[in-house]
């Protein structure tokens, strides 16, 4: 992080220490993930889906059934909150598949913050529904047009805005990546998931799940269903990256899978990159999975094997979409869609006693249109 | 900051050696920042002596990377131009080693820390070191990381230069003066690179607080880009840093051939200014 932000950094991390172990901020960040956001959402048993697959018994946690549409809105609530105590008057944040932006725009309507959302070009033609969302939240949408006009494009150039305006500005980071304190902030914020789907599933079945499965892009809807598991040793985690057109091609978005290790926007964690060190295009159907990069802490949780990786291609995330929808009337975002195609693969295999959570990130009106395009006639 | 000639005899960096000279002068330093490949390696070459040529007392080479977050539109042009001919740091040092041929300016290289990285810190610092370089700039390591580079860097003679900036307050003022060598480089804005017409009127005194915590000189780059602006940064700082006003002034030659000698127009212009100010 270059030395104009390191002292923003350093204040930031001191805010998010003072409140972290403050009640009341706790409270207030309850009381809007309750009243306006709309959790606790349901940890619902998909029956059909389940039989269908013939193995475990599977159990989605339905993040997509949060307002504005995924679980970005757990994160945007608490580091509005955040900036609000700190002072700020404006928010900025990047954003890939428009989800983030348009949390981070309901979240600047709700308490009254100027805001400014960074898309790239590519992602706001193929996102446009979100675009349009982000706008009619009162937020203004710059568009990205530099490097390869998508996310990581549009991380720089809010980068490049917060160095700016860095004494009145806010910049909300909508992943676990990014310069220390937001993988840990992000995480937090986001556990909220993984506590509530550990409660519920202890009540309905009385014991805890198997495995527990989720996209990964950044990596926030993941470890926030995973963290509060992480010392139930026998819960076994599973990360899914997008394949993209598959590993082999080169053109995917599975930084773990497919990257090496480097040093990007703040963290060091596993990169797309050539072997000079320079980013590589990210490919993905998913335009929220479509960042070069991934959280340090899932890099960290994979290296001691405590998070196992797989990969699902677009023409599986793609069918994963349409399955879940014709057997459970549930339409997936593209991005949680690849979790449901491992667990299409995973929930077979297994006996059907043992329990399988599914995170549901968001879900997939915004798809609609890619999809429809992409199945062409099939659809 | 001693640095061992090939017959192992100590001398000194060259960017310590220029700074005592020009001290006693009582002149500043003019530094200009190249993006090393844009349009290409060739005319980098060339660029590099018509630097050196016209006014240049040190000079910073960029590294070009796919993602500088530091930099505003004219330096991401340059990077994207240079990475577009695939311009990677051992043909940048092998523009070194010809450059040294002829010139002992002292050179610092200028980049970000994955390129950095992916290449190896020690293999960094050695063949730096034995291609002629002199200093190190990495934009994105806070100090606070930067024990390792540093440690390579410092163990082949070379300096590592740290950055502070209007929003450095006096604790970290104190972290980077304590692991800073060479020079100091100081951000004249909250910003991006990039010429400007306009600066904080309080920048002078800015770097009056610097001054007071360390013996290093103290250099002001970003947004510098006209002859009255470097004179005007030289009547308070030991270096004034000129990047994006030179390479618009590069891009503005349309034609390769002619790339170098706009270089050298821009410099001994801006080198004339400082030159008519009075001596420290």
């Amino acid at each position: 992080m270059s030395e104009t932000l390191m002292p923003a950094l350093v204040a930031l991390e001191k805010a998010y220490g003072e409140v972290r172990r403050d009640a009341k901020f706790q409270r207030q960040f309850h009381y809007y993930l309750r009243e306006y956001a709309g959790r606790e959402t349901p940890l619902y048993y998909a029956e059909r889906f389940t039989r269908k697959l013939g193995g475990a018994k599977i159990y989605i946690k339905r993040e997509d059934l949060c307002h504005t549409g995924a679980h970005k809105i757990n994160n945007t609530l608490g580091q509005i909150l955040l900036a609000q105590k700190m002072g700020k008057k404006r928010i900025i944040a990047e954003t890939g598949a428009g989800q983030h932006g348009v949390a981070t725009a309901a979240v600047a309507a709700l308490f009254g913050l100027e805001c400014e959302i960074f898309m790239g070009k590519e992602d706001v033609q193929r996102q446009s529904l979100n675009v349009s969302r982000m706008k009619l939240l009162g937020a203004g949408v710059r568009v990205v047009d530099s490097g390869t006009s998508t996310l990581k494009d549009a991380m720089n150039e809010a980068l490049r805005d917060w160095v700016t305006n860095v004494r009145s500005t806010y910049y909300l980071i909508g992943s676990v990546a990014g310069p220390h304190p937001y993988p840990l902030m992000v995480r937090d914020f986001q556990s909220v998931i993984g506590r509530e789907a550990r409660r519920q599933i202890l009540t309905k079945e009385g014991r805890l799940p198997h495995y527990l499965v989720a996209c990964v892009g950044g990596g926030s809807n993941a470890m926030g269903l995973f963290y509060p598991f992480l010392k139930d040793r026998r819960v076994k985690m599973v990360g899914v990256e997008a394949a993209g057109l598959g590993l082999a091609s080169g053109r995917h978005s599975a930084s773990i899978l497919g990257g090496k290790v480097g040093v990007l926007h703040g963290n060091k964690t596993y990169l797309l990159q050539e072997s000079m060190g320079q980013i590589r295009h990210a490919h993905s159907i998913a335009p929220g999975l479509d960042y070069p990069g991934v959280g340090p802490e899932p890099s960290y949780l994979y290296d001691c094997g405590r998070i196992v990786f797989a990969s699902a291609t677009d023409s599986e995330a793609v069918r994963a979409m349409r399955t879940l929808s014709e057997v459970e009337g549930i339409i997936p975002a593209l991005e949680s869609a690849h979790a449901v195609a491992h667990v299409m693969r995973l929930a077979p295999r297994r006996p059907r006693r043992e329990i399988v959570i599914l995170n549901l990130s968001g879900r997939g009106d915004k798809d609609i249109d890619a999809v429809a395009k992409y199945l062409g006639d099939q659809l | 900051m001693i640095m061992r000639a090939g017959n192992g005899r100590a001398v000194p960096n060259r960017i310590d050696a220029k700074f005592s000279a020009l001290k006693a002068e009582g002149r500043s330093a003019l530094i200009p920042f190249v993006e090393a490949g844009d349009p290409d390696l060739r005319t980098t070459l060339k660029v590099l002596h018509a630097l050196a040529e016209n006014g240049a007392d040190l000079i910073e080479l960029g590294i070009p990377f796919s993602d500088p977050m530091a930099d505003g539109p004219t330096i991401q042009r340059a990077s994207e131009r240079a990475l577009a001919r695939g311009a990677s740091l051992p043909d940048i040092l092998e523009v070194v080693r010809r450059f040294r041929r002829r010139s002992e300016i002292p050179l610092i290289l200028f980049g970000y820390y994955n390129p950095f990285f992916r290449y190896g810190l020690g293999r960094l610092a050695r063949d730096a070191k034995a291609a002629g370089v002199d200093g190190l700039l990495c934009v994105d390591l806070p100090p606070e990381e930067s024990g390792e580079l540093v440690e390579k860097i410092k163990g082949q003679g070379l300096h590592m230069i740290f950055l502070l900036a209007p929003t450095s307050d006096p604790a970290r003022i104190r972290l980077v003066t304590r692991k800073a060598g060479g020079f100091i480089y100081f951000v004249s804005v909250t910003g991006v690179t990039g010429s400007r017409s306009r600066f904080q009127r309080d920048l002078a005194s800015l770097v009056s607080r610097v001054r007071r915590a360390t013996p290093l000189p103290i250099g002001v780059g970003f947004g510098i880009s006209s002859p009255k602006q470097a004179a005007w940064v030289a009547s308070f700082a030991d270096a004034v840093v000129v990047g994006s006003a030179l390479i618009d002034a590069m891009e503005k030659a349309k034609r390769r051939e002619d790339k170098a000698k706009g270089a050298a127009v821009f410099i001994a212009g801006l080198k004339r200014a400082m030159n008519r100010i009075p001596k420290k």
